[in-house]
């Protein structure tokens, strides 16, 4: 495998809802969620309601894949943000490292405030994923116990 | 790539379902999707042209049940099969946890069934997996029609390894859940080793 998965603890956990929060308040919007490259929910915060944040989390990825598939066809790296402005509601997409930072706003805030928040919510959101990253490159080997005591009954089960 | 969040205590795991084009991999996820408990799943999403082929993919999460206090949760997609798609079937194995490949039984289909594994083992090499190493399952799908090959020779020219071999017919779910369960399993027994 090439990624080591990501392993979140409470204490991280709780970091990142509470910088999706003040992000949330800092500009105005509706929803923020974190979402790895391939689609998975990390996080979210705000009035969320009846919105589907699963198949959104999982649209973003592949909005976020094929614009960067794009961008590398003309010599990109990859764009590094990406906004979907609708009559009433509007996405902001910014990457950061392996993880995307999805904000869903109407026209109580605005691009302008949205983008200016998020580049600050950003540095921060860095700093608790280098610890994630760091966390489990110092656990390796003495926190897998858990899964390590998985039975084939435990895996059976859940097919019953 | 798994997501293990021991706040939420939950597992995410990614599965992918691959083959050529019209072996059935939608037929598989419609199925899927239409009986399990609402409690398990969540939408079904397809990315698909006005003739229903998947244009980039299809997505549905799935929830399985607990493992030692963690939910554990499947994200299941398919690639589009048609050969022109290849740069989406490339990104949609970024992150892959395992992997299903759909064979499509009928003999004139033998063809695109070889193509399409060996596309599978270059857009896999491409993300830095290996097919030899990753939770990987071999169905025979199509298994109702007149024109198919027998089972022993399809597993002849397309299996790679000791995966397990599973015959199907997905327009009526046979086969379906067993399919799902083998890639499961070894996506699960995975992470006991990671
Ligand atoms: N007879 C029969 N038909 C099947 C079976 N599985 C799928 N089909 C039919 O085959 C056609 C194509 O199925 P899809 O599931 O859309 O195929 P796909 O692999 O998703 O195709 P792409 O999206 O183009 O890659 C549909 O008309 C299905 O109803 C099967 O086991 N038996
Ligand atoms: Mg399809």
């Amino acid at each position: 495998m090439t990624d080591a998965p990501i392993i979140m603890h409470e204490e991280q956990f709780q970091q990142l809802r509470h910088i999706l929060n003040k992000l949330r308040l800092d500009s105005f919007s509706r929803v923020v969620f974190l979402v790895d490259k391939n689609g998975q929910q990390i996080a979210a915060q705000g009035d969320i309601g009846d919105l589907d944040t699963t198949s959104l989390a999982s649209l973003a990825a592949g909005n976020v894949a094929a614009t960067g598939g794009m961008a590398r066809l003309i010599g990109e790296k990859e764009f590094p943000t990406l906004s979907h402005e609708g009559e009433r509601e509007s996405i902001h997409i910014c990457i950061i490292g392996r993880v995307l930072l999805v904000v869903v706003f109407d026209d109580r805030s605005s691009l302008g405030l949205i983008k200016l928040r998020v580049k600050q919510a950003s540095r921060d959101l860095s700093a608790v994923f280098d610890e994630i990253a760091r966390l489990a490159e110092q656990r390796k080997g003495s926190e897998e116990s858990l899964f390590a005591e998985i039975t084939d009954d435990d895996i059976d089960s859940l097919f019953n | 790539m798994t997501f293990i969040n021991y706040a939420s205590r939950e597992i995410n795991c990614k599965i992918v379902y691959y083959g050529p084009g019209l072996c059935g991999k939608t037929t598989n996820l419609q199925y899927i999707y239409d009986t399990t408990a609402p409690t398990a799943k969540g939408k079904l999403i397809s990315l698909a042209t006005e003739t229903d082929r998947t244009l980039f993919f299809d997505f549905m999460p799935l929830e399985l049940g607990t493992v030692r206090g963690f939910k554990t949760r499947f994200h299941l997609y398919t690639v589009p099969g048609q050969v022109f798609y290849d740069a989406s079937r490339k990104l949609i194995l970024k992150g892959v946890d395992g992997v299903v490949f759909v064979a499509d039984s009928q003999e004139e289909r033998m063809d695109a069934n070889i193509e399409s594994l060996y596309n599978l083992e270059e857009n896999l090499s491409a993300n830095g997996y290996d097919l030899l190493k990753i939770p990987y399952v071999l169905q025979l799908n199509k298994r109702d029609l007149s024109n198919i090959i027998p089972p022993d020779e399809m597993v002849a020219e397309l299996r790679r390894k000791d995966e397990p071999v599973h015959e199907a017919v997905a327009s009526t779910g046979t086969g379906v859940f067993d399919t799902l369960k083998s890639v499961a399993k070894q996506v699960l027994t995975e992470l006991r080793k990671s």
